[in-house]
């Protein structure tokens, strides 16, 4: 039977097939004991970096692949059919790296991105604070201009891979009274003066990728190191958002697909009443709803990517759409999954248990879904031209 | 020091989706994958991590059907510098002593080398004869079966262990020479993106008969003494009984049985 065609080039189809090699090869196999121990994955980020996964995005002058954010969404969707808590720290290496990519100063460019396209060193993106989650502009930690040095004060939570990577953009305060155009963004690297590292949080799902806490104690760094210009912090954070929501769908999709492959199994296989349980229509009407919706997520994921990627200049609501439908949609099918599976799915002897775990942070992170909705639906009522369809 | 190396790899029916016709006694080859021959992934990555550690170049040769040119370019995804193919109608047919003929040829084609390794020995072919057969061919010792590589004097020694039926032994050889190793010496490294680009592009070199200068009474049926005169599959025609009841009462059936023929 007819899958739905994508049109993929013969160099993206590569791309799949070798992610999905990686994901079935070196992700699945050790992805439940990766998640029991809360270990980092050290072994598969060498891998995807051998791969030259890490320089998908990344131009081939500053020695990546030049592919743009399809290509990532494509590789992102492989891996987390795989792990979300594995793609996820393969992700945040991007969020990390896209301020610099799109903010960067050429010699920024020079000294970063090949390194970072080489998985040579490893990056994060910190923005949130204790008292700063979805109302970014309430953050805190200031960082104020002494000689040619700036000086950075507070702390980042729940930054993913924090303590892992090399390379940090963070954002912070540099004129309080300024409001949104008080904030810069700034590279930090890791073993900078006065840059520590909190806990590391122990969690309900995503449990191999790291998430810890950023402390700058008067923490100080070369003038250079100011990424775009001052004021600009707030609007190279959402820009760097507004360009990575749609792998995060992708990773809803490659998480949803893998569950639904197990519900589909385990259907064919289970006997109740003396028939396998998809002869009840019940169960093919989940699973029928389950691909229906990874088919819908998927087409929407792909087609914002390729609108981004032919040149499309303000698309926080398409982005933002291409982040929501799709995670809603792996947080319904894996828990869908679980239940199809039963007993045996609340179980940590099958996988179903893990991914429905996992799925919900992407509800959470990159912004939550709820503010996703705000971004859209403010986006529609800024809209002066109600478009034909 | 830089290195040549030179891995030979073999392009065998995928043994996921290889079937026998019985009746004829053949290897069904249509509808069946080829890939490369398992244990030559692994000469493939103790060429790449030789390279890796000392510089130098691998090229991996392969004679074949020119579909093996496929096999050629996923070594090149996976870090291989040259792909060389051995290809000719003459060459079909050819047992081991023809086959390591006409690698030996081709080989000596490339200049100066100084590492050849093989897989231990091929999926089909099965026969661990090529590697060194190919030695004697090119004069230069063998090593067969290596389980450890430990390079000596930045590559101006290696020493080898080698696994034996009744312990090992320890082998410090110069190069040039031949090694064959066995599956379980490393793992294999994915190809990457790079390299699977330059590898829908690369340009792999073919030699024929007449490029390798091969004497024609050395190659295909006629080079070759050895002549297959029959295959034939494993049938298995042991009796066969079908247990029925509830669990408890298949498990208590089958203990039975298995008392009965006094295996329990
Ligand atoms: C595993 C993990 C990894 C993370 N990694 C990173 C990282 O690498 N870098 C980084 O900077 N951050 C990271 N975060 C932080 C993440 O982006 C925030 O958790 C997220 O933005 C939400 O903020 P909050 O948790 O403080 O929730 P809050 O903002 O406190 O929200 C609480 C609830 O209120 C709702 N809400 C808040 N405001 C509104 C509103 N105006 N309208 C409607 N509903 C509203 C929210 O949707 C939510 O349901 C990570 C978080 C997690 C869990
Ligand atoms: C008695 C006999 C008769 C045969 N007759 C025929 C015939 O009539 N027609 C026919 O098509 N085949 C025939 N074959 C098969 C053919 O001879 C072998 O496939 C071939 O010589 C390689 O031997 P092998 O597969 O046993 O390799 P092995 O010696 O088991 O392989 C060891 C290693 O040598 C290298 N190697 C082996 N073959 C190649 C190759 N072609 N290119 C590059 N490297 C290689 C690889 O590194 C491999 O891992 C015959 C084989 C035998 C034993």
């Amino acid at each position: 039977m007819a899958h739905v065609d994508y049109l993929l080039t013969e160099e993206q189809q590569m791309i799949v097939d070798l992610a999905l090699r990686i994901s079935k090869e070196k992700i699945i196999p050790v992805r439940a004991e990766l998640d029991e121990k809360e270990e980092f994955p050290w072994d598969i980020m060498k891998e995807l970096a051998k791969a030259d996964l890490f320089g998908l995005y990344i131009p081939e002058e500053y020695g990546g692949l030049g592919k743009g954010c399809f290509e990532m969404c494509l590789a992102l969707e492989a891996l987390a059919y795989g792990c979300i808590a594995v793609t996820t720290t393969y992700a945040a290496s991007a969020l990390g790296g896209y301020p610099i990519l799109l903010y960067g100063s050429e010699e920024q460019k020079r000294l970063y991105l090949p390194d970072i396209a080489s998985g040579r060193r490893f990056t994060a993106f910190g923005l949130t604070e204790a008292n700063a989650g979805s109302d970014a502009a309430a953050i805190q930690t200031t960082a104020v201009e002494d000689g040619d040095s700036w000086v950075i004060n507070g702390a980042k939570q729940w930054i993913t891979s924090g303590g892992e990577a090399d390379v940090y953009t963070i954002v912070a305060l540099t004129d309080r009274n300024k409001g949104a155009r008080g904030a810069t963004a700034f590279i930090v690297e890791k073993g900078d003066p006065g840059f520590g590292f909190g806990k590391k949080e122990r969690k309900m799902g995503l449990r191999a990728s790291s998430t810890r806490e950023l402390i700058f104690n008067d923490c100080r760094i070369p003038k250079e190191r100011i990424l775009g210009r001052r004021g600009q912090g707030f609007i190279i954070a959402m820009k760097t958002l507004d360009l990575a929501r749609p792998g995060i769908g992708a990773i809803g999709v490659g998480l949803a697909h893998a569950a639904f492959n197990e519900a589909t199994r385990y259907a064919k296989e289970r006997i109740q009443f003396g028939q396998p349980i998809i002869s009840f229509q019940i169960i093919q009407h989940m699973l029928a709803d389950m691909a229906t919706q990874i088919e819908a997520s998927r087409a929407l994921v792909y087609a914002v990517a390729r609108t981004i990627d032919a040149g499309a200049k303000d698309f926080a609501k398409v982005s933002a759409m291409a982040k929501l439908f799709p995670t809603d949609a792996a947080m319904k099918i894996t828990t869908d999954a679980v239940q199809i599976l039963g007993g045996y799915g609340y179980m940590k002897d099958y996988p179903v248990e893990k991914m429905m775990r996992d799925a919900k942070v992407l509800q959470i992170y990159e912004g939550t879904n709820q503010i996703l909705r705000n971004i859209i639906g403010q986006a529609i009522n800024k809209e002066q031209i109600i478009k034909d369809c | 020091m830089p290195l040549n190396i030179v891995v030979c790899i073999k392009q065998v029916p995928d043994a996921r989706t290889v079937r026998f016709d019985a009746e004829k006694g053949t290897i069904i080859r249509e509808g069946v994958d080829a890939v490369i021959n398992p244990v030559d992934l692994n000469a493939l990555e103790a060429g790449l991590s030789l390279k890796d550690a000392l510089g130098g170049e691998v090229t991996a040769i392969s004679m074949g059907p020119p579909q093996a040119v496929e096999a050629l370019r996923e070594t090149i995804a996976m870090g291989v510098d040259k792909g060389v193919l051995l290809s000719d109608r003459s060459f079909a047919g050819s047992d081991t002593l023809a086959t390591t003929y006409i690698l030996a040829k081709g080989i000596e084609m490339l200049g100066r080398f100084d590492v050849v390794i093989c897989g231990k020995q091929s999926m089909d072919g099965d026969t661990a004869q090529v590697g060194p057969g190919l030695a004697v061919r090119l004069g230069l010792p063998s090593v067969a079966y290596v389980k450890e590589i430990t390079v000596l004097n930045d590559g101006g020694l290696f020493r080898f262990r080698r696994e034996t039926d009744s312990g090992y032994d320890v082998v410090e050889v110069e190069p040039p020479f031949l090694v064959t190793v066995p599956p379980l010496l490393n793992t294999p490294r994915l190809p990457s993106l790079k390299g699977k680009m330059r590898a829908k592009k690369a340009d792999i070199t073919i030699y024929n008969a007449n490029d390798i200068k091969a004497d024609l009474k050395k190659i295909g049926f006629e080079g070759s003494p050895t002549r297959v005169v029959s295959t034939a599959v494993h049938a298995f025609n042991a009796r066969k009984e079908m247990l029925s009841g509830t669990v408890e009462e298949q498990v208590r059936a089958l203990i039975g049985r298995l008392k009965e023929a006094g295996l329990l």
